[in-house]
């Protein structure tokens, strides 16, 4: 390798200043860095605006891409099925009569249940799907786990809107621009949902872990013993993820805690449902984030 | 021999606009459709910068990475600011370490852009993630697949740099 041509100015003035001022900038573009960092560190909103022009610009490119990843792997799975239908259509014939009892148990507790809700006149509140769209790219570089969707607020999509898939949520909106929103995974190390257990009730949080999996914590001051295989579903306390979306599934305990894994993939889903948040806020007093979780 | 200079004024023109063209596109791989769990890509922006500025000092400036940095930024996920900052540090550090080992071969060459690499990927993780947070494994696997990678991205240079034939 040849030793650098431009590093020794010689006697001139001013390529000796030239170099000399390269440096000043550098160091001024080391220290802006750093503002720019902490800023972002305590609002990381900040420089949304300059982020969603990019965005704007890439989503439209990650969809085709997309586009074409579907068309390619959709390739030998069209072949397997083609292959593996006589197959599939015996047992599905045979689930189908199985699961005739079971649904028919189902619908009558359905209907009792609807009966009793109207008994006790508790309120539902009917959650409304905003947009179905998909998640076209994500921070893949980065340990943050953001996804691109790409749909904005010229669909409805607003900042804080749930988003889930036909397994279970996914995340929350965080960012929109016209036609593209960014999306917080719930595998993210700063996404925390309020969850309950589907066994008993009993409330917990689920916090990202950064590496795909979920710590589920119990939000009781009592000591809460998991079991690997409970199920935690979305409670609906703090208003913003509507309740009984699955969350994750405890694959491992810890001492004090467990470890699950989410429900939904969000690389194999076809579609992402974005919904209204579940309780908007009140305009006026906001409730306080502590209380709304517990 | 008299064709040289000229020849020497094309390469220099365009390395010129290929080096921010291919670090840009080296950011931007992120568009690519995979929703991942865990950091999979490795910084190709970083690379692909670390390989130009090797080979091509003179198209570079010491505050070159501020703008590279900040358009990082803005499709890695990683904090506002974050490669801003580290890669201009790199710059600076790297200028240096030329000082000081002026003939290299790709050996160290390899090793410098490798740590560099594996001291922004550390550092974007401190930076961005909260310390409690178990992604320590994932990151040590990108930093071993970014440096493994990265002589394909000097080759990715070299392809498009061609060295003017001596003589």
């Amino acid at each position: 390798m040849a030793p650098p041509r431009n590093r020794r100015p010689g006697f001139s003035r001013r390529a000796q200043y030239g170099l000399f001022l390269s440096y000043v900038v550098a160091g001024l573009g080391v220290a802006i860095g750093a503002v720019l960092l902490v800023l972002s560190t305590f609002h990381p909103a900040a420089f949304a605006a300059v982020r969603g022009v990019i965005a704007e610009l890439t989503t439209p490119v990650s969809s085709g891409l997309l586009a074409v990843r579907d068309a390619i792997a959709a390739v030998p799975e069209n072949m397997g099925h083609y292959i593996a239908v006589t197959g599939e259509n015996a047992r599905l014939r045979k689930q189908v009569a199985d699961e005739r009892a079971i649904v028919l148990r189902a619908r009558t507790l359905a209907r009792e249940n609807a009966r009793l809700r109207a008994l006790l006149k508790v309120r539902d509140v009917d959650v409304k799907i905003v947009v179905a769209a998909r998640l076209v790219s994500s921070s893949a570089s980065s340990t943050r786990r953001f996804a691109t969707l790409n749909a904005g607020s010229w669909q409805g999509v607003r900042g804080g809107q749930p988003v889930r898939g036909p397994d279970g949520l996914i995340g929350r909106v965080i960012e929109t621009t016209p036609n593209s929103a960014r999306i917080l995974l719930i595998s993210d190390p700063e996404s925390v949902v309020p969850v309950r257990r589907t066994r008993d009730g009993a409330p917990a949080l689920a916090t990202g872990r950064g590496d795909g999996l979920i710590d589920i914590r119990s939000a009781m001051s009592a000591n809460m013993p998991f079991a690997v295989g409970d199920v935690f579903v979305t409670s609906g306390a703090g208003g913003l993820y509507p309740p009984n979306v699955p969350v994750t599934r405890v694959s491992e305990r810890t001492r004090d805690a467990a470890l699950g894994r989410p429900f939904a993939n969000p690389d194999a889903l076809d579609f992402a449902i974005v919904q209204r948040a579940y309780l908007p806020e009140p305009p006026s007093s906001p409730v306080p984030k502590a209380d709304a979780v517990r | 021999m008299t064709a040289r200079p000229a020849e020497f004024r094309d390469t220099v023109a365009r390395a010129r606009w290929l080096a921010p063209l291919t670090i840009v596109l080296g950011s931007l791989v992120t568009i690519v459709p995979i929703v991942a769990i865990v950091p999979v890509l490795p910084p190709f922006g970083l690379m692909l910068l670390m390989a130009w500025r090797l080979r091509r000092p003179d198209v570079f400036r010491s505050w070159s990475p501020i703008p590279f940095g900040l358009f990082d930024d803005l499709v890695s996920g990683q904090p506002f600011g974050s490669a801003m900052m580290l890669w201009t540090l790199c710059f600076l550090v790297l200028e240096v370490i030329e000082s000081r080992l002026v003939w290299r071969d790709f050996w160290q060459d390899w090793l410098i852009a490798g740590g560099a690499v594996v001291l922004c990927l550390a550092a974007g993780r401190l930076l961005a993630s909260p310390l409690r947070s178990a992604v320590g494994t994932p990151v040590l696997l990108q930093m071993a697949v970014a440096v493994a990678l990265y002589p394909l991205a000097a080759a990715l240079c070299a392809r498009l740099d061609p060295r003017p034939k001596a003589a």
